[in-house]
Protein backbone atom coordinates (compact mmCIF):
# COMPACT_ATOMS: atom_id res chain seq x y z
CA UNK A 1 0.00 0.00 0.00
CA UNK A 2 1.19 4.02 -0.03
CA UNK A 3 1.46 6.03 2.89
CA UNK A 4 1.14 9.70 2.76
CA UNK A 5 2.78 11.16 6.22
CA UNK A 6 4.51 14.65 6.67
CA UNK A 7 7.78 13.80 7.79
CA UNK A 8 9.74 16.89 9.85
CA UNK A 9 7.43 19.50 7.44
CA UNK A 10 7.88 17.81 4.51
CA UNK A 11 5.17 16.19 2.78
CA UNK A 12 6.34 12.15 1.86
CA UNK A 13 5.14 9.02 0.25
CA UNK A 14 6.12 5.64 0.97
CA UNK A 15 5.31 2.79 -1.47
CA UNK A 16 4.81 -1.22 -1.51
CA UNK A 17 4.21 -0.21 2.36
CA UNK A 18 3.52 -3.79 3.88
CA UNK A 19 0.49 -4.03 5.16
CA UNK A 20 1.57 -5.05 8.80
CA UNK A 21 4.82 -2.79 8.46
CA UNK A 22 5.54 -0.42 10.99
CA UNK A 23 6.32 3.38 11.23
CA UNK A 24 9.76 2.70 12.63
CA UNK A 25 10.42 0.36 8.99
CA UNK A 26 8.82 3.35 6.99
CA UNK A 27 11.29 5.46 8.65
CA UNK A 28 14.09 3.90 8.37
CA UNK A 29 13.80 1.25 5.65
CA UNK A 30 11.62 3.48 3.07
CA UNK A 31 12.40 7.08 3.55
CA UNK A 32 15.80 6.93 4.57
CA UNK A 33 15.30 8.73 8.05
CA UNK A 34 17.55 5.90 10.18
CA UNK A 35 17.56 8.65 13.39
CA UNK A 36 14.85 6.75 15.32
CA UNK A 37 16.50 3.35 16.66
CA UNK A 38 14.96 -0.62 16.04
CA UNK A 39 16.04 -2.26 19.18
CA UNK A 40 13.42 -4.21 20.51
CA UNK A 41 10.15 -3.62 18.36
CA UNK A 42 8.06 -3.85 21.09
CA UNK A 43 8.03 -1.19 23.12
CA UNK A 44 10.34 -1.57 26.02
CA UNK A 45 13.64 0.37 24.89
CA UNK A 46 12.17 3.80 23.42
CA UNK A 47 15.12 4.19 20.70
CA UNK A 48 12.17 4.65 18.38
CA UNK A 49 10.63 7.54 20.28
CA UNK A 50 9.41 10.10 17.54
CA UNK A 51 6.75 12.73 17.33
CA UNK A 52 3.15 11.51 16.60
CA UNK A 53 1.48 14.23 15.68
CA UNK A 54 2.88 16.24 18.61
CA UNK A 55 2.80 13.36 20.94
CA UNK A 56 6.28 10.87 21.81
CA UNK A 57 5.17 7.38 20.42
CA UNK A 58 7.25 4.35 19.87
CA UNK A 59 7.21 4.28 15.93
CA UNK A 60 7.77 0.34 16.12
CA UNK A 61 4.24 0.08 17.35
CA UNK A 62 2.47 2.46 15.44
CA UNK A 63 1.35 0.96 12.23
CA UNK A 64 2.40 2.42 8.94
CA UNK A 65 -1.12 3.29 7.74
CA UNK A 66 -1.86 4.36 11.23
CA UNK A 67 0.56 7.58 10.19
CA UNK A 68 -1.56 8.16 6.65
CA UNK A 69 -2.05 11.97 6.52
CA UNK A 70 -0.33 12.68 10.37
CA UNK A 71 2.72 14.79 10.80
CA UNK A 72 5.63 13.33 11.92
CA UNK A 73 8.66 14.70 13.77
CA UNK A 74 11.81 12.70 14.25
CA UNK A 75 15.38 13.03 15.91
CA UNK A 76 16.29 14.60 12.39
CA UNK A 77 13.42 17.22 12.61
CA UNK A 78 14.89 18.65 15.62
CA UNK A 79 17.98 20.36 15.00
CA UNK A 80 17.41 23.99 12.94
CA UNK A 81 19.81 23.65 9.76
CA UNK A 82 23.17 23.50 10.90
CA UNK A 83 22.50 24.46 14.59
CA UNK A 84 21.42 21.93 16.94
CA UNK A 85 18.62 21.50 19.48
CA UNK A 86 19.34 22.58 23.25
CA UNK A 87 18.95 19.43 24.35
CA UNK A 88 21.10 18.07 21.89
CA UNK A 89 23.84 20.38 22.50
CA UNK A 90 23.38 19.35 26.25
CA UNK A 91 23.76 15.67 25.98
CA UNK A 92 27.01 16.00 24.05
CA UNK A 93 28.01 18.60 26.56
CA UNK A 94 27.06 16.57 29.49
CA UNK A 95 28.75 13.51 27.90
CA UNK A 96 25.48 11.89 27.72
CA UNK A 97 26.37 9.62 24.82
CA UNK A 98 28.27 6.53 24.96
CA UNK A 99 27.44 4.23 22.01
CA UNK A 100 24.47 6.53 21.02
CA UNK A 101 22.28 3.72 20.27
CA UNK A 102 19.83 5.27 22.82
CA UNK A 103 20.45 9.08 22.29
CA UNK A 104 17.98 9.84 19.47
CA UNK A 105 15.00 7.93 21.60
CA UNK A 106 16.18 10.01 24.88
CA UNK A 107 16.45 13.28 23.05
CA UNK A 108 12.99 13.10 21.58
CA UNK A 109 11.45 12.21 25.20
CA UNK A 110 13.51 14.97 26.85
CA UNK A 111 12.48 17.58 24.01
CA UNK A 112 8.48 16.75 24.87
CA UNK A 113 9.58 16.97 28.67
CA UNK A 114 11.09 20.20 28.44
CA UNK A 115 8.43 21.75 26.17
CA UNK A 116 5.66 20.84 28.58
CA UNK A 117 7.93 21.15 31.68
CA UNK A 118 10.29 23.80 31.73
CA UNK A 119 11.79 23.41 35.01
CA UNK A 120 11.61 19.51 36.00
CA UNK A 121 12.56 18.27 39.35
CA UNK A 122 14.78 14.92 39.49
CA UNK A 123 11.53 12.61 39.76
CA UNK A 124 9.43 14.69 36.90
CA UNK A 125 12.76 14.02 34.25
CA UNK A 126 13.29 9.99 36.12
CA UNK A 127 9.37 9.31 34.93
CA UNK A 128 9.31 11.07 32.03
CA UNK A 129 12.44 9.50 30.58
CA UNK A 130 11.61 5.87 32.28
CA UNK A 131 10.47 4.36 28.51
CA UNK A 132 14.13 4.81 27.31
CA UNK A 133 16.57 2.48 28.11
CA UNK A 134 20.26 2.75 28.03
CA UNK A 135 22.64 -0.15 27.63
CA UNK A 136 25.98 1.90 28.57
CA UNK A 137 23.85 2.68 31.93
CA UNK A 138 24.76 6.37 31.27
CA UNK A 139 21.56 7.52 33.62
CA UNK A 140 23.13 9.83 35.45
CA UNK A 141 24.71 11.86 32.66
CA UNK A 142 21.62 11.96 30.97
CA UNK A 143 19.68 13.82 33.73
CA UNK A 144 22.54 16.48 33.96
CA UNK A 145 22.06 17.27 30.46
CA UNK A 146 18.44 17.31 30.79
CA UNK A 147 18.86 19.62 33.73
CA UNK A 148 21.63 21.34 31.67
CA UNK A 149 18.86 21.88 28.62
CA UNK A 150 16.44 23.25 31.07
CA UNK A 151 18.67 25.36 32.98
CA UNK A 152 19.83 27.10 29.51
CA UNK A 153 16.62 27.15 28.51
CA UNK A 154 15.25 29.23 31.39
CA UNK A 155 18.06 32.04 31.38
CA UNK B 1 -2.82 -8.71 4.44
CA UNK B 2 -5.27 -5.41 4.09
CA UNK B 3 -5.64 -2.12 6.21
CA UNK B 4 -8.87 -0.95 6.46
CA UNK B 5 -9.08 2.99 7.78
CA UNK B 6 -13.09 2.97 8.17
CA UNK B 7 -13.62 7.06 9.10
CA UNK B 8 -17.06 6.52 10.96
CA UNK B 9 -17.76 3.51 13.72
CA UNK B 10 -20.92 2.60 11.46
CA UNK B 11 -18.97 2.05 8.41
CA UNK B 12 -16.29 0.22 10.86
CA UNK B 13 -18.96 -1.95 12.17
CA UNK B 14 -20.15 -2.96 8.51
CA UNK B 15 -16.47 -4.00 8.06
CA UNK B 16 -16.56 -6.16 10.89
CA UNK B 17 -19.36 -7.71 9.98
CA UNK B 18 -18.24 -7.95 6.67
CA UNK B 19 -14.91 -9.61 7.56
CA UNK B 20 -15.12 -10.73 11.24
CA UNK B 21 -11.44 -12.07 11.27
CA UNK B 22 -10.18 -8.42 11.03
CA UNK B 23 -8.00 -7.36 13.49
CA UNK B 24 -8.98 -3.95 15.12
CA UNK B 25 -5.77 -1.79 16.30
CA UNK B 26 -6.24 0.94 18.31
CA UNK B 27 -2.64 1.97 20.04
CA UNK B 28 -1.21 -0.96 18.55
CA UNK B 29 0.38 -1.64 22.22
CA UNK B 30 -0.61 -5.13 21.78
CA UNK B 31 -1.08 -5.58 18.25
CA UNK B 32 1.89 -4.55 16.75
CA UNK B 33 4.00 -6.31 19.22
CA UNK B 34 2.64 -9.71 18.23
CA UNK B 35 2.88 -8.73 14.46
CA UNK B 36 6.41 -7.29 14.62
CA UNK B 37 7.30 -10.71 16.27
CA UNK B 38 5.42 -13.04 13.69
CA UNK B 39 3.15 -14.43 16.21
CA UNK B 40 0.12 -13.08 14.57
CA UNK B 41 -0.39 -12.98 10.51
CA UNK B 42 -4.64 -11.57 10.07
CA UNK B 43 -5.71 -10.97 7.05
CA UNK B 44 -6.73 -7.19 7.81
CA UNK B 45 -6.05 -4.69 10.43
CA UNK B 46 -9.15 -2.68 11.45
CA UNK B 47 -7.52 0.74 12.05
CA UNK B 48 -9.85 2.67 14.67
CA UNK B 49 -7.75 5.55 15.08
CA UNK B 50 -9.15 7.60 12.60
CA UNK B 51 -13.15 7.13 14.49
CA UNK B 52 -14.06 10.10 16.04
CA UNK B 53 -16.83 8.72 18.36
CA UNK B 54 -14.26 6.54 19.91
CA UNK B 55 -11.66 9.12 20.95
CA UNK B 56 -13.58 11.17 23.82
CA UNK B 57 -15.07 10.64 26.79
CA UNK B 58 -18.25 12.13 28.79
CA UNK B 59 -20.24 12.46 31.16
CA UNK B 60 -23.86 10.80 31.50
CA UNK B 61 -25.59 9.78 34.65
CA UNK B 62 -23.84 8.68 37.37
CA UNK B 63 -20.59 6.94 35.18
CA UNK B 64 -18.20 8.59 32.89
CA UNK B 65 -18.57 6.58 29.18
CA UNK B 66 -15.14 6.11 28.09
CA UNK B 67 -14.55 5.83 24.55
CA UNK B 68 -13.04 2.70 23.43
CA UNK B 69 -9.88 4.81 21.93
CA UNK B 70 -8.72 7.28 24.37
CA UNK B 71 -5.24 6.81 25.36
CA UNK B 72 -4.33 6.17 29.32
CA UNK B 73 -2.92 9.61 28.80
CA UNK B 74 -5.66 11.75 28.95
CA UNK B 75 -7.60 9.24 31.32
CA UNK B 76 -4.42 10.25 33.68
CA UNK B 77 -5.05 13.97 32.52
CA UNK B 78 -8.47 14.48 32.51
CA UNK B 79 -10.26 12.25 34.68
CA UNK B 80 -8.28 12.04 37.91
CA UNK B 81 -11.12 13.99 40.14
CA UNK B 82 -13.78 11.28 38.38
CA UNK B 83 -12.55 8.34 38.12
CA UNK B 84 -9.69 7.74 40.93
CA UNK B 85 -8.79 4.38 41.09
CA UNK B 86 -8.74 4.17 37.57
CA UNK B 87 -6.43 7.13 36.90
CA UNK B 88 -4.19 5.24 39.36
CA UNK B 89 -4.26 2.15 37.59
CA UNK B 90 -3.24 3.81 33.80
CA UNK B 91 -0.11 5.84 35.44
CA UNK B 92 1.33 2.62 36.28
CA UNK B 93 0.86 1.32 32.77
CA UNK B 94 3.84 0.94 30.65
CA UNK B 95 6.10 4.12 30.14
CA UNK B 96 5.04 7.64 28.86
CA UNK B 97 5.12 6.67 25.14
CA UNK B 98 3.24 3.42 25.96
CA UNK B 99 0.51 5.93 27.73
CA UNK B 100 0.28 8.11 24.89
CA UNK B 101 -1.13 5.74 22.66
CA UNK B 102 -2.53 2.38 24.65
CA UNK B 103 -6.20 2.82 25.25
CA UNK B 104 -8.92 1.04 28.19
CA UNK B 105 -10.95 -0.49 24.93
CA UNK B 106 -7.31 -2.07 23.58
CA UNK B 107 -6.70 -3.94 27.23
CA UNK B 108 -10.26 -4.86 27.40
CA UNK B 109 -9.83 -6.55 24.09
CA UNK B 110 -6.74 -7.48 25.04
CA UNK B 111 -8.20 -9.29 28.27
CA UNK B 112 -4.59 -10.26 29.48
CA UNK B 113 -4.81 -11.13 32.84
CA UNK B 114 -2.11 -8.89 33.75
CA UNK B 115 -4.17 -5.92 32.42
CA UNK B 116 -4.08 -3.16 34.48
CA UNK B 117 -7.38 -1.74 34.30
CA UNK B 118 -9.35 -4.75 34.72
CA UNK B 119 -9.28 -4.75 38.50
CA UNK B 120 -10.52 -1.31 38.37
CA UNK B 121 -13.22 -1.72 36.05
CA UNK B 122 -14.30 -5.04 37.85
CA UNK B 123 -14.29 -3.13 41.05
CA UNK B 124 -16.54 -0.13 40.04
CA UNK B 125 -18.52 -2.35 38.29
CA UNK B 126 -18.04 -1.34 34.92
CA UNK B 127 -20.57 -2.03 31.77
CA UNK B 128 -18.38 -2.72 28.60
CA UNK B 129 -20.57 -0.97 25.40
CA UNK B 130 -20.39 -4.15 22.89
CA UNK B 131 -21.33 -2.66 19.37
CA UNK B 132 -21.98 -4.87 16.22
CA UNK B 133 -24.55 -3.60 13.13
CA UNK B 134 -26.96 -6.29 14.94
CA UNK B 135 -27.07 -3.44 17.82
CA UNK B 136 -25.43 -2.72 21.14
CA UNK B 137 -25.17 -5.07 24.27
CA UNK B 138 -24.27 -3.40 27.75
CA UNK B 139 -21.99 -5.95 29.20
CA UNK B 140 -20.94 -5.73 32.72
CA UNK B 141 -17.13 -6.37 33.32
CA UNK B 142 -18.10 -9.38 35.76
CA UNK B 143 -19.25 -11.18 32.82
CA UNK B 144 -16.51 -9.90 30.21
CA UNK B 145 -13.24 -12.25 31.24
CA UNK B 146 -14.07 -15.41 30.29
CA UNK B 147 -10.66 -16.98 29.96
CA UNK B 148 -6.74 -15.94 29.51
CA UNK B 149 -6.53 -13.58 26.36
CA UNK B 150 -10.57 -14.10 25.79
CA UNK B 151 -13.15 -11.87 26.15
CA UNK B 152 -17.52 -11.84 25.60
CA UNK B 153 -17.23 -10.34 22.27
CA UNK B 154 -18.74 -11.70 19.40
CA UNK B 155 -16.79 -11.93 16.53
CA UNK B 156 -18.20 -8.86 14.47
CA UNK B 157 -18.48 -6.44 17.52
CA UNK B 158 -16.37 -3.44 18.32
CA UNK B 159 -16.27 -2.26 21.70
CA UNK B 160 -17.80 1.56 21.55
CA UNK B 161 -17.14 2.78 25.26
CA UNK B 162 -16.76 1.12 29.05
CA UNK B 163 -19.10 3.03 31.17
CA UNK B 164 -17.25 3.50 34.79
CA UNK B 165 -19.34 4.90 37.39
CA UNK B 166 -18.45 7.63 39.12
CA UNK B 167 -18.59 6.10 42.55
CA UNK B 168 -18.22 9.50 44.42
CA UNK B 169 -16.28 7.53 46.91
CA UNK B 170 -12.69 6.45 48.00
CA UNK B 171 -11.49 3.71 45.79
CA UNK B 172 -8.02 3.01 45.41
CA UNK B 173 -5.49 0.69 43.02
CA UNK B 174 -1.90 -0.76 43.63
CA UNK B 175 0.23 -3.38 41.60
CA UNK B 176 3.38 -4.82 42.83
CA UNK B 177 5.77 -5.31 39.62
CA UNK B 178 9.74 -6.55 39.91
CA UNK B 179 10.53 -1.94 39.65
CA UNK B 180 8.68 1.29 39.40
CA UNK B 181 8.55 1.92 36.19
CA UNK B 182 7.78 -0.55 32.76
CA UNK B 183 6.59 -3.15 34.47
CA UNK B 184 3.76 -5.56 33.62
CA UNK B 185 1.88 -7.03 37.21
CA UNK B 186 3.22 -9.69 39.47
CA UNK B 187 -0.52 -9.17 41.20
CA UNK B 188 -2.72 -6.20 41.13
CA UNK B 189 -5.41 -5.20 43.48
CA UNK B 190 -8.23 -2.83 43.39
CA UNK B 191 -10.93 -1.75 46.05
CA UNK B 192 -13.78 1.00 45.44
CA UNK B 193 -16.41 1.50 48.36
CA UNK B 194 -19.96 1.96 47.41
CA UNK B 195 -21.40 3.67 50.55
CA UNK B 196 -24.69 4.23 48.59
CA UNK B 197 -25.52 0.79 48.47
CA UNK B 198 -23.46 -0.13 51.16
CA UNK B 199 -21.53 -2.60 48.85
CA UNK B 200 -17.32 -2.94 48.50
CA UNK B 201 -16.17 -3.67 45.25
CA UNK B 202 -12.60 -5.57 45.41
CA UNK B 203 -11.18 -7.39 42.22
CA UNK B 204 -7.78 -8.62 41.54
CA UNK B 205 -5.46 -8.56 38.43
CA UNK B 206 -2.58 -11.26 37.17
CA UNK B 207 -3.24 -14.13 39.74
CA UNK B 208 -5.62 -16.10 37.92
CA UNK B 209 -6.49 -17.25 34.51
CA UNK B 210 -8.81 -14.06 34.28
CA UNK B 211 -8.69 -10.94 35.95
CA UNK B 212 -12.19 -11.50 38.87
CA UNK B 213 -13.87 -10.45 41.56
CA UNK B 214 -13.01 -11.47 44.87
CA UNK B 215 -16.69 -11.67 46.39
CA UNK B 216 -16.25 -13.55 49.47
CA UNK B 217 -14.21 -10.32 50.21
CA UNK B 218 -16.29 -8.05 49.56
CA UNK B 219 -19.53 -9.71 50.84
CA UNK B 220 -17.38 -9.96 54.27
CA UNK B 221 -16.52 -6.58 54.14
CA UNK B 222 -19.74 -5.00 53.25
CA UNK B 223 -21.49 -7.14 56.24
CA UNK B 224 -18.55 -5.32 58.68
CA UNK B 225 -19.43 -2.24 57.45
CA UNK B 226 -23.10 -2.58 57.72
CA UNK B 227 -23.14 -4.27 60.97
CA UNK B 228 -21.40 -1.79 62.82
CA UNK B 229 -23.00 1.47 60.57
CA UNK B 230 -19.90 2.28 59.75
CA UNK B 231 -20.97 4.04 56.74
CA UNK B 232 -23.14 6.29 58.48
CA UNK B 233 -20.55 7.00 61.81
CA UNK B 234 -17.13 5.44 60.16
CA UNK B 235 -14.21 4.63 62.59
CA UNK B 236 -10.99 3.11 62.24
CA UNK B 237 -11.57 -0.78 61.41
CA UNK B 238 -10.50 -3.37 63.91
CA UNK B 239 -7.23 -4.95 62.72
CA UNK B 240 -8.58 -8.62 62.41
CA UNK B 241 -11.05 -6.99 59.87
CA UNK B 242 -8.06 -5.74 57.84
CA UNK B 243 -6.19 -9.45 58.15
CA UNK B 244 -9.62 -11.08 57.19
CA UNK B 245 -10.53 -9.34 54.26
CA UNK B 246 -6.51 -9.76 53.23
CA UNK B 247 -7.39 -13.19 53.85
CA UNK B 248 -10.25 -13.63 51.44
CA UNK B 249 -8.78 -11.74 48.44
CA UNK B 250 -5.80 -14.17 48.56
CA UNK B 251 -8.35 -16.88 48.69
CA UNK B 252 -9.89 -15.51 45.89
CA UNK B 253 -6.76 -16.28 43.76
CA UNK B 254 -5.76 -18.88 41.34
CA UNK B 255 -2.24 -18.01 40.61
CA UNK B 256 0.34 -20.32 38.89
CA UNK B 257 4.51 -19.86 39.54
CA UNK B 258 5.64 -17.66 36.51
CA UNK B 259 8.46 -15.77 35.25
CA UNK B 260 7.43 -12.95 37.65
CA UNK B 261 6.63 -14.63 41.30
CA UNK B 262 5.88 -17.54 42.40
CA UNK B 263 2.13 -18.35 43.23
CA UNK B 264 2.70 -18.16 47.45
CA UNK B 265 3.71 -15.01 46.40
CA UNK B 266 1.11 -13.61 44.29
CA UNK B 267 -1.48 -14.80 46.93
CA UNK B 268 0.94 -13.05 50.23
CA UNK B 269 1.82 -10.22 48.03
CA UNK B 270 -2.30 -10.25 47.47
CA UNK B 271 -3.22 -10.01 51.00
CA UNK B 272 -0.74 -6.96 51.46
CA UNK B 273 -2.29 -5.12 48.73
CA UNK B 274 -6.20 -5.41 50.17
CA UNK B 275 -5.24 -4.30 53.52
CA UNK B 276 -2.89 -1.63 52.51
CA UNK B 277 -5.49 -0.40 49.73
CA UNK B 278 -8.26 -0.65 52.33
CA UNK B 279 -6.71 1.01 54.75
CA UNK B 280 -6.14 4.24 52.49
CA UNK B 281 -9.68 3.78 51.14
CA UNK B 282 -11.02 3.71 55.10
CA UNK B 283 -8.58 6.89 55.82
CA UNK B 284 -10.23 8.63 52.77
CA UNK B 285 -13.79 7.59 54.17
CA UNK B 286 -13.51 8.49 57.73
CA UNK B 287 -11.62 11.54 57.01
CA UNK B 288 -14.40 13.22 54.60
CA UNK B 289 -17.13 12.41 57.10
CA UNK B 290 -15.14 14.31 59.86
CA UNK B 291 -16.24 17.96 60.38
CA UNK B 292 -13.93 20.37 60.07
CA UNK B 293 -11.83 21.84 63.03
C1 LIG C 1 6.27 -1.87 26.62
C2 LIG C 1 4.86 -2.20 27.00
C3 LIG C 1 4.45 -2.06 28.32
C4 LIG C 1 3.16 -2.35 28.68
N1 LIG C 1 2.80 -2.20 29.98
C5 LIG C 1 1.53 -2.47 30.36
C6 LIG C 1 1.14 -2.29 31.71
O1 LIG C 1 1.91 -1.86 32.57
N2 LIG C 1 -0.16 -2.59 32.03
C7 LIG C 1 -1.06 -3.03 31.11
O2 LIG C 1 -2.21 -3.27 31.46
N3 LIG C 1 -0.70 -3.22 29.82
C8 LIG C 1 0.57 -2.95 29.43
N4 LIG C 1 0.93 -3.14 28.13
C9 LIG C 1 -0.03 -3.71 27.19
C10 LIG C 1 -0.85 -2.67 26.39
O3 LIG C 1 -0.20 -1.42 26.37
C11 LIG C 1 -2.24 -2.48 26.98
O4 LIG C 1 -2.95 -3.69 26.98
C12 LIG C 1 -3.06 -1.42 26.22
O5 LIG C 1 -4.20 -1.10 26.97
C13 LIG C 1 -3.48 -1.86 24.83
O6 LIG C 1 -4.18 -0.79 24.23
P1 LIG C 1 -3.96 -0.45 22.67
O7 LIG C 1 -4.93 0.63 22.36
O8 LIG C 1 -2.55 -0.20 22.39
O9 LIG C 1 -4.44 -1.83 22.05
P2 LIG C 1 -4.15 -2.52 20.64
O10 LIG C 1 -2.81 -3.14 20.62
O11 LIG C 1 -4.52 -1.61 19.53
O12 LIG C 1 -5.26 -3.66 20.73
C14 LIG C 1 -5.22 -4.64 21.77
C15 LIG C 1 -6.30 -5.69 21.54
O13 LIG C 1 -7.60 -5.13 21.66
C16 LIG C 1 -8.31 -5.21 20.44
N5 LIG C 1 -9.03 -3.95 20.35
C17 LIG C 1 -8.53 -2.69 20.45
N6 LIG C 1 -9.51 -1.78 20.42
C18 LIG C 1 -10.69 -2.47 20.28
C19 LIG C 1 -12.05 -2.09 20.18
N7 LIG C 1 -12.45 -0.80 20.25
N8 LIG C 1 -12.99 -3.06 20.06
C20 LIG C 1 -12.61 -4.36 20.02
N9 LIG C 1 -11.34 -4.79 20.11
C21 LIG C 1 -10.38 -3.85 20.24
C22 LIG C 1 -7.27 -5.46 19.36
O14 LIG C 1 -7.78 -6.16 18.28
C23 LIG C 1 -6.27 -6.29 20.15
O15 LIG C 1 -6.68 -7.64 20.23
C24 LIG C 1 2.23 -2.82 27.72
C25 LIG C 1 2.63 -2.95 26.38
C26 LIG C 1 3.93 -2.64 26.02
C27 LIG C 1 4.35 -2.77 24.60
S1 LIG D 1 12.43 -0.38 19.18
FE1 LIG D 1 10.58 0.62 19.67
S2 LIG D 1 10.63 0.66 21.81
FE2 LIG D 1 12.39 -0.53 21.34
S1 LIG E 1 24.70 5.31 25.11
FE1 LIG E 1 24.74 3.24 24.54
S2 LIG E 1 22.73 2.62 24.87
FE2 LIG E 1 22.76 4.56 25.75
Amino acid sequence: MRVNVTVNGVPRRADDVWEGESLLFVLRERLGLPGAKNACEQGECGSCTVYLDGVPVCACLVAAGQAEGREVRTVEGLADGGALDPVQEAFIEAGAVQCGFCTPGLVVAAHDLLARVPDPSDPEIREALAGNLCRCTGYEKILDAVRLAARRARS
Amino acid sequence: MDFLRPATLAEALALKAERPGAVPIAGGTDVMVELNFDHRRPDALLDLTGIAELRDWSAVPGAVRLGAGVPYRRVIDELGGRLPALATASRSVGSPQIRNRGTVGGNLGAASPAGDAHPVLLATGAVVEAVSTRGTRMIPATDFYLGVKRNALAPDELIAAVHVPETGAPQQFAKVGTRNAMVIAVCSFAIALHPATGRVGAALGSAAPTPRRATAAEDFLADELGAGDQWESPTPLPDSTRRRFGELVAAAASPVDDVRGTAAYRRHALSVLARRTLDWAWQGYTGRGRPCA
